[in-house]
């Protein structure tokens, strides 16, 4: 009993964050197949999604699950925009130019979140904290299934939405084939600013997520949204089923790894299980550098 | 009617590839526009489309109309709300999409009520399209795949059809198909600019026909005279010399012969 409810605290605690990493690594992924990109701005959305949940908390009075509503309507805003500024300049360019216009994206909203933050945590307001959920013998934490449910939610409605809806259709046509998109009268450059806007709208839930739980939005935490990376590398840059299974994965076996921390310290130091995630990355790029589920041509920036 | 006046087009700021070219289609008619790989008449589809600037293409003079009103500087999706439909060249169905998501991508701009009396539509004239409605489009035959394209450019309820090349690597019994369904789809009440190098095919259904050459059109006339005229069946319709490569050729190849006997 005591190692089986260990076992499952353990992987409760995996699937939490896992999905989390999920939910973030869609948000690239989205991207990725509307346009082509590689959006490294996407940690600093996180964080900017967290300050305005904590914004729209503290300042407007709103509860909780309706200021995230609206941090993550006001992150689809500036994903959209930023899309038009900044990258709708680089159509036509070669992908790795326009991926460096994101990492620069990426500083700039990164330099904006520490003006608008400052070095001292701030909270989102989140209801879950350390809270523990008592299910006979076991005992979980709030956060990681609530972690679970919302970020698996969220990646849910995104596929319902691509799948099902005429725009969803239309994004996945551009997706496909620009040129055949346009000539069946899709707006494609409408569809780039949709999918940086979806993106944005997943950024700011993936850091509200993110920070529930701890003590707080530092803007040092977009360094957490790099988990993204290893697992888009593991699921394939284009596929968001691979994004949900590489994200579980890789969270159950960090999650692992920290259980084990105290034991394995004495051999290879205290933070082991932080670069569990990128050993992971490596076997996979050596084993199968497209992914679990991404296409083969697929072009590595 | 879409009319086509004196257009010159250049890719890449310097190459000029279409050298003033004429022509139109008039309301309800079907009209062939021949000519030879390289010749331009895909070109002149994009200029029509407003896909001309993907390709790094400008129109640097003349116009195309519809109606008298210029469309030559609308973009894409503004030149399929204005009522042109195009297959474009190599078929290009959205092989991961379903048989219907393709024909429901292909009713992006029209009104939702349309959508379903569409779709009764293009299943009737396609009955094939009809029974792999749920199946992948990537695994279709190549006709099957000419088919969907056609009826996917249908669901915008054109009136204005562009085909560029439909019987292209097809086999000739399906090719056949593919005519009679031209043949049809005109009798509905669109207006039809078939693009072929079969020039069999295409002037056994045209009223009127165009060749093209290295961006000019050389040749302007009814179908039933350019089946006649000596030259276009020498190189068009398949009773071509050998080694000769372009219109052209033929002549000089002829001149030659005269001179040599
Ligand atoms: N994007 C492009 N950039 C430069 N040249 C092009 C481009 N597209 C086509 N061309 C050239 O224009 C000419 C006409 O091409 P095209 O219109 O495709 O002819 P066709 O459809 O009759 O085979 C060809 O010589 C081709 O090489
Ligand atoms: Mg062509």
């Amino acid at each position: 009993m005591e190692l089986l409810s260990v076992v499952l605290s353990v992987l409760v605690r995996g699937v939490g964050i896992g999905s989390t990493y999920a939910l973030l690594a869609v948000g690239f992924v989205i991207i990725y197949r509307a346009t082509d990109v590689v959006n490294f701005a996407q940690p600093a959305l996180m964080i900017l999604g967290s300050y305005f949940t904590a914004l729209y908390v503290h300042n407007a009075g709103m509860p909780f699950p309706v200021a995230v509503i609206a941090a993550m309507a006001t992150m689809a805003v500036i994903g959209a925009l930023t899309e038009r500024v900044a990258l709708r300049p680089m159509v036509g360019e070669p992908p790795f130019s326009a991926a460096m216009v994101t990492v620069g994206v990426f500083f700039a909203l990164f330099i904006l979140s520490f003006r608008l933050i400052g070095t001292n945590p701030i909270s989102t307001g989140e209801p879950w904290g350390f809270a523990r959920l008592v299910v006979g013998d076991f005992e979980f934490r709030q956060i990681d299934i609530a972690r679970t449910v919302l970020s698996l939610g969220a990646i849910g409605l995104t596929g319902l939405f691509l799948q099902r809806s005429k725009a969803g259709l239309a994004m996945r046509a551009t997706a496909m084939d620009q040129e055949t998109a346009l000539a069946q009268g899709v707006n494609v450059g409408r569809m780039f600013g949709l999918s940086w806007a979806i993106s944005g709208a997943l950024a700011a839930l993936a850091g509200v997520m993110i920070s529930a739980g701890s003590g707080g939005t530092v803007p040092l935490d977009a360094f957490i949204a790099l988990k993204a990376l290893p697992v888009i590398i593991l699921g394939g840059l284009d596929s968001i089923k691979g994004s949900v299974v590489a994200g579980l994965i890789i969270g159950v076996v960090e999650a692992i790894a920290l259980s084990f921390n105290t034991t394995l310290t004495p051999l290879i130091g205290e933070n082991f299980y932080l670069v569990v995630p990128y050993i992971i990355m490596i076997l996979a790029l050596m084993v199968r550098p497209y992914g679990l589920f991404g296409t083969a041509e697929v072009q590595r920036v | 009617m879409l009319a086509v006046e004196n257009l010159e087009v250049v890719y890449e700021d310097v190459i000029l590839v279409l050298k003033g070219v004429s022509l139109s289609v008039p309301e309800g008619g079907i009209v062939a526009l021949l000519g030879a790989n390289g010749a331009g008449k895909t070109t002149v589809l994009r200029a029509i489309t407003g896909l001309l600037d993907i390709h790094r293409g400008e129109v640097t003079k003349g116009k195309v109309t519809l109606d008298d009103r210029p469309i030559h500087h609308l973009s894409a999706p503004q030149t399929v709300a204005a009522g042109i439909g195009q297959v474009m060249e190599g078929r290009r169905t959205f092989v991961e999409f379903t048989v219907e998501e393709n024909l429901r991508i292909g009713a992006h701009t029209a009104e939702r009520g349309t959508v379903e009396a569409n779709l009764d539509r293009v299943y009737t004239l396609f009955p094939r399209l009809a029974e792999r409605r749920r199946q992948v489009s990537g695994y279709l035959s190549g006709g099957e795949q000419q088919m969907l394209v056609i009826g996917r450019a249908l669901m915008a309820q054109p009136r204005v059809l562009l085909l560029d090349e439909p019987s292209l690597g097809l086999a000739p019994l399906i090719v056949q198909q593919i005519r009679d369904l031209i043949v049809d789809i005109n009798q509905q009440g669109t207006s039809v600019l078939l693009v072929e190098q079969n020039a069999n095919m295409a002037l056994s259904i045209a009223s009127h026909g165009y060749i093209l050459e290295t961006g000019k059109v050389v040749m302007d006339k009814p179908a039933d005279v350019l089946r006649e005229d000596e030259d276009v069946r020498e190189f068009y319709l398949g009773l071509r010399e050998e080694g000769a490569s372009s219109f052209r050729d033929v002549k000089h190849y002829k001149r030659r012969k005269r001179w040599l006997s």
